[in-house]
């Protein structure tokens, strides 16, 4: 390959038909709650995991909603459920039961 | 329906009488371009147009690139009308398509702001003791062979057929954004449905593509480009429109603005150097054409001539589709008679 001195960038661009979204699907029926969210961030201002590391809560279950899965599993490991960003979320989103339940789906989808 | 739309959205189009100014970087890339347009307008159109010998840059890329001062672009850009003025025209044709979007943005600010344009009187008159007057009618050149393209049909030798199959060719079009995006109303069919090269298309027996990512930009976005570590976003939105065309399997590309041309030719050579890929099914890239290029082929100008053989992808496979005749040993043969040498054959790309 010819040495250009840049690489072509990759698209951001997701796409849709390439997504499973009966993930989401599945957790709007089990917390219909989590449809109101408007992504302000709230949560992740508030989060105490998130003062101290990377876990950033708005983030996760931004990619879940656009069914981005990757990794998602490994890092809702760092919740402590201690209930914080449903307390402070201005959409009154049930945060703590949306993270259990993106938990339990995730675990129930990649078991298969 | 989209047709329904593009009637209603049409400008006014001088039918006489042009002043020519010419593109920056439309001479060294495609450069029988402009003498195709000045020899259509002239010779198969029967009007007046004036190609002026002192003109120069509209500082476009500078002025897109914030390294040319607004004040700068204005004074440059009266000082291009005052040529006009001294020529005695009222009506002008920039070859480029960011000198349009630049002449359309100055022209509309000096409407909006009289001090303004006081200001860049003064300036002019200061740095070159030079008055200019705003044109009475600003068009871009695909505008007038749109506007003729019924005429220039009937002088046509051939159509944009493919002789094999009889089928019309598969055309992908592409307007340049600073002919419509900026202001909506200065183009045919607006921006949505700019419909200036489909019309050509149609009108000359083609048949356009209409695929997902056909109003994305080409990938030039002058500072975009202009650093060679920032050329990665360049390239991935010219690659997001191939990917997006390929499917369809258009016959060739044809687009209004120098840098799409450009652009749109040349980053397939640097796809199929990094990826091996290429997005026509043979390895040889889809041609991409200017509308000069497309009209004078069909009215039976020399292939050589127009410059076809200076793109980066060939089209001898496109002209071979139309039935379009062609000596390849005249291919590399100067205006002096000489035989230029063969330019470097890519690794990846055939031609
Ligand atoms: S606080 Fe509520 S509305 Fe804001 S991002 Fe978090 S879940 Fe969404
Ligand atoms: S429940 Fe989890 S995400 Fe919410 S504030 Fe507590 S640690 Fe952060």
């Amino acid at each position: 390959m010819s040495n250009f001195g840049f690489n072509i960038s990759n698209t951001r661009v997701i796409s849709m038909d390439e997504c499973n979204m009966g993930n989401v699907e599945r957790l709007h029926l089990e917390v219909p709650s989590f449809k109101r969210c408007i992504s302000c961030g709230a949560c992740s201002a508030t989060c105490s995991a998130h003062q101290f590391t990377d876990f950033n809560i708005r983030k996760l279950h931004n990619l879940y909603r656009r069914g981005q899965y990757a990794g998602l599993q490994e890092e809702l490991k760092a919740c402590m459920l201690c209930g914080k960003c449903t307390l402070v979320c201005p959409r009154g989103v049930n945060l703590r039961s949306m993270i259990i339940n993106m938990r339990k789906i995730l675990y129930e989808a990649n078991k298969r | 329906m989209a047709k329904y739309y593009w009637n209603e959205y049409q400008k006014t189009i001088a039918d006489d009488k042009y002043f020519y100014e010419r593109s920056c970087i439309r001479q060294t890339f495609f450069p029988g371009s402009e003498t195709a347009f000045l020899r259509i307008v002239r010779e198969e159109l029967g009007k007046d147009i004036y190609d002026e010998m002192n003109q120069h840059t509209c500082t476009g890329i500078g002025y897109h690139a914030d390294v040319v001062p607004l004040e700068t672009t204005m004074t440059v850009v009266a000082r291009l009308f005052s040529l006009m003025k001294d020529a005695g025209y009222t009506n002008y044709v920039p070859s480029c398509v960011t000198s349009f979007g630049v002449f359309s943005e100055m022209v509309e600010i000096w409407n909006h702001q009289p001090e303004t344009l006081e200001k860049t009187r003064d300036y002019l008159r200061k740095a070159t003791g030079r008055e200019f007057d705003i044109p009475l009618n600003l068009v871009h050149p695909s505008d007038i062979i749109y506007k003729y393209r019924f005429e220039l049909k009937d002088k046509m030798k051939y159509a944009l057929v493919n002789r094999f199959t009889g089928k019309p060719l598969q055309v992908v079009e592409h307007i340049g954004c600073h002919y419509a995006k900026i202001f909506p109303e200065k183009g045919v069919g607006k921006a949505e449905f700019p419909h200036v090269l489909a019309g050509m298309i149609e009108a000359w027996g083609g048949e356009v593509v209409d695929y997902p990512e056909r109003r994305h930009c080409c990938g030039f976005g002058f500072r975009h480009y202009l650093l060679q570590s920032n050329r990665g976003y360049s390239i991935a939105n010219t690659k997001k429109k191939f990917e997006s065309m390929e499917p369809f399997e258009p016959d060739f590309i044809v687009a209004n603005c120098p840098g799409c041309t450009m652009f749109m030719d040349k980053w397939q050579y640097t796809i199929a150097e990094m990826e091996h890929k290429t997005y026509d099914k043979d390895g040889y890239g889809i041609p991409v054409l200017t509308y000069e290029e497309m009209a004078g082929l069909l009215l039976g100008y020399n292939p050589w001539e127009l410059g076809l053989q200076l793109h980066q992808v060939q089209s001898e496979i496109l002209l071979d589709k139309i039935g379009i005749p062609y000596d390849p040993k005249e291919k590399y043969k100067a205006a002096d008679g000489r035989i230029l040498p063969k330019p470097e054959r890519p690794n990846n790309l055939l031609v």
